[in-house]
């Protein structure tokens, strides 16, 4: 394994190490290690994240092992960056390049995996691809399944085998993770290499241990921006959807998360991306627990089988929202007062000792509005000291470190964006939407939200309140969508069966 | 149509009587992207633009101690406080290379130079701080040199850098040790302005300066786009 480059491959910003062992005696046969050809195998590279000595590349360049194809071509009409399919005019810029000395194109779109010109290449495998191995019985884990989640499991293991697509349409906590298991098992027999992607990169670092726990036998490597060494080698590959920019017709299956998040749904490049990183002939299994209206329907039309399962692992329904109206809340967020609804509502739960999520509409109100909150549960002794009480938003330095805080129980109450809408889990809390009436809160986020509540199968209740200042038709869904889910739930229990819609 | 570079939001434009008659220039934010560069305004060190309560700040009296009287640079002039949101523009500009987002800074810069420099003589010499060839290789541009060509077409390129790390990696006391970089490739004894996109220590732009200084020049100015 020394052969493996040290720092990131991917590393844009200068220093980029270079397999310097092989400067002085560039001989294919010793350039070319099982690693190399590992880490070079159906990707799409730019030269910088070749990371070869110039001399090692012109040798291997210089006997075929490489293909390239021009980083930017002209369409008819526009250009087409090659990386991430931008042909959007405004998402390119000129640049006059010191290069190659005229003034050309470059992709804005994908400059955060590093920056394309139009007089680059990009690079891609030429010669026989890596074998990856076979490995029998990798799955290590006792517990079981419920009846629902085992027919989606099944389902899984059937779409891996014979390299076909399927939506698990799953309640929020079903257990979506534990039915990937047993398909994951059977992929890795095979010898066949998986990619879980996600648009959100707190789901993936959620993820990444509770996989390398169950495989511990399998390579599972995270690709995140926050991941500094990144090689993409590993057999089971767990990232951020952005990342899969880097592969082409890698994967023999491709497990996408939460295909409903944010930004997901809304970039095609995204979806380009992952539609190139998998074979041509590939498991494609989609997970989610909204899908949204438009791609159900695009589902449909390719005839993809819809797998519904509307109870949670624990069989409990879902906590069903309650609406709260409170006159004039928006202004009352902004100038700062109090609401005595809430506070009500506050005295009048069940568990006090249970923990609370409050999620707010926009970073600014969530800055400028903790210091009311931290009034009012300081009054209701529901905290005792203000430092029980903590903001959390995207570009908060400290953010894993109070989600952590969180979960430890030493955070009483979190306040937080819509970041936290989906993908953790924390055992038994409340949630409170302050100001659900905002477009920020679609039906899907706010579904997700009302689905943080009463997680675990020792507090299965939990409370969803909606605090509004008009209701709007994404509340209404949201709130008809859980009830449809647990009438769908009522009725597979009673028949004890699990039905396909 | 054109779109704001940094949030990538449609920018609408008003249509006035004005619109109608005078062509505008090219808008390249919209205005909430433009409000939160934070100006340089009120109190600042005459000197170095540092924000500061006297007209001299504690750096400048430090380089005046060093050069004992005879510091190479006249003064510097800067626009713009390093807040954060500048730190990311700049990170995503020079250092991802995004280098349309230069032109974000192109109208302030102008008017500012139009303002602090309209009453000097012509004959001025303006010179961008340049970039040693291997990390202009890598960069594939030079900012100093973008932000120049917004105020002249002339741009003197009299200084050659050799390959050193990245002054961003190192900390003050190594920044202000460190060796002159900068090779002059030709004598001029007019005014000089230097042009670079941060000053932080003021190491940098004394380096070049003294170079020039030695060649004859009178006065040289820094005239750069943050103060760090």
């Amino acid at each position: 394994m020394k052969h493996i480059v040290k720092t990131s491959p991917y590393s844009e910003l200068g220093g980029v190490e270079t397999l310097s062992q092989f400067a002085q005696s560039p001989k294919i046969e010793k350039i070319l290690t099982p690693t190399l050809r590992q880490f070079f195998t159906n990707k799409l590279l730019r030269k910088e994240e070749l990371s070869l000595e110039e001399q090692s590349f012109q040798l291997l360049w210089n006997n075929g092992y490489f293909k390239t194809l021009p980083a930017i071509t002209k369409n008819k009409t526009t250009y087409i960056c090659q990386r991430c399919n931008n042909s959007k005019n405004h998402l390119f810029g000129w640049i006059p390049c010191q290069r190659c000395h005229t003034t050309h194109l470059y992709c804005r779109n994908c400059i955060m995996m590093g920056r394309i010109l139009q007089c680059d290449y990009l690079f891609e495998w030429a010669k026989n691809p890596y074998e990856w191995p076979e490995i029998n019985e990798s799955l290590r884990w006792d517990s079981t399944l419920s009846d629902a989640q085992q027919y989606a499991a099944r389902e899984i293991v059937s779409a891996v085998e014979n390299n076909e697509q399927r939506l698990i349409w799953a309640v929020t906590g079903a257990g979506k993770t534990e039915m990937l298991f047993l398909g994951l098992e059977r992929a890795f027999a095979q010898g066949k290499r998986v990619c879980l992607a996600s648009p959100r990169i707190d789901v993936v670092k959620e993820l990444i241990p509770r996989f390398k726990r169950v495989f511990p036998n399998v390579a599972i490597e995270a690709l995140h921006s926050d991941e500094t060494n990144k090689s993409g080698m590993a057999q089971f590959i767990i990232s951020t959807t952005h990342q899969l920019l880097r592969f082409k017709e890698a994967f023999d299956v491709v497990i996408i998360d939460e295909i409903d998040a944010f930004p997901y749904y809304l970039d095609p490049h995204l979806q380009f991306a992952t539609k190139r990183a998998k074979k041509q002939h590939a498991a494609m299994i989609y997970l989610t627990a909204t899908p949204r209206k438009n791609f159900l329907r695009t589902l449909k039309k390719e005839k993809v089988p819809i797998i519904f399962v509307p109870v949670r692992y624990h069989l409990q329904p879902l906590p069903i929202p309650t609406m709260l109206y409170v006159h004039r809340l928006t202004e009352k967020i902004k100038s700062n007062q109090s609401i005595k609804q809430v506070e009500q509502w506050l005295q009048r739960r069940e568990k006090q000792e249970r923990q609370m999520l409050i999620f707010m509409p926009s970073i600014q109100q969530l800055i400028d509005y903790k210091a009311i909150i931290c009034q009012s549960l300081l009054k209701l002794h529901i905290i005792q000291y203000d430092d029980q009480l903590d903001t959390v938003y995207a570009n908060d330095d400290m953010r894993e470190k109070k989600i952590e805080k969180f979960r430890n129980k030493e955070l009483k109450v979190l306040m937080t964006t819509t970041i936290l809408e989906r993908g953790v889990t924390f055992p038994s809390v409340d949630v409170i939407v302050l100001g659900a009436s905002n477009h920020i809160f679609d039906v899907a986020a706010l579904v997700q939200i009302a689905g943080r509540a009463g997680r675990s199968e020792d507090d299965p209740q939990g409370l969803v309140l909606y605090v509004h200042d008009g209701l709007t038709n994404a509340m209404l869904e949201a709130k008809n969508m859980i009830q449809m889910m647990n009438h769908k739930r009522k009725k597979m229990l009673k028949n004890n069966v699990v039905k396909k819609i | 149509m054109s779109y704001c570079l940094y949030c990538e939001e449609r920018i609408s434009k008003t249509i006035s009587w004005g619109t109608l008659f005078i062509l505008e220039a090219d808008k390249y934010s919209c205005d909430k992207c433009v409000q939160t560069f934070q100006a340089i305004e009120d109190k600042y060190c005459q000197f170095c633009y540092k924000r500061c309560e006297q007209e001299c700040c504690e750096d400048c009296y430090k380089w005046k101690a060093i050069y004992d009287g005879n510091d190479p640079l006249y003064k510097n002039i800067s626009i713009y406080y390093y807040n954060d949101k500048m730190k990311d523009i700049i990170s995503r500009w020079k250092y991802r290379g995004d280098y349309m987002l230069g032109n974000l800074f192109k109208q302030k810069f102008q008017t500012v130079f139009r303002e602090k420099f309209s009453d000097m003589n012509k004959n001025i010499s303006i010179v961008p701080i340049p970039l040693s060839k291997e990390r202009l290789y890598e960069r594939n541009f030079n900012q100093a040199a973008q932000l120049a060509s917004f105020v002249t077409p002339n741009i003197s390129n009299i200084l050659e850098r050799t390959h050193t790390e990245k002054q961003s990696k190192k900390s003050r006391k190594e920044r202000l040790m460190s060796k002159n970089p900068f090779i002059l490739t030709e004598k001029v004894q007019t005014d000089v302005i230097l042009i670079d996109d941060i000053y932080t220590t003021g190491q940098t732009v004394r380096h070049a300066a003294s170079l020039l200084k030695q060649s004859g020049c009178a006065n040289i100015y820094a005239f750069t786009l943050v103060r760090g």
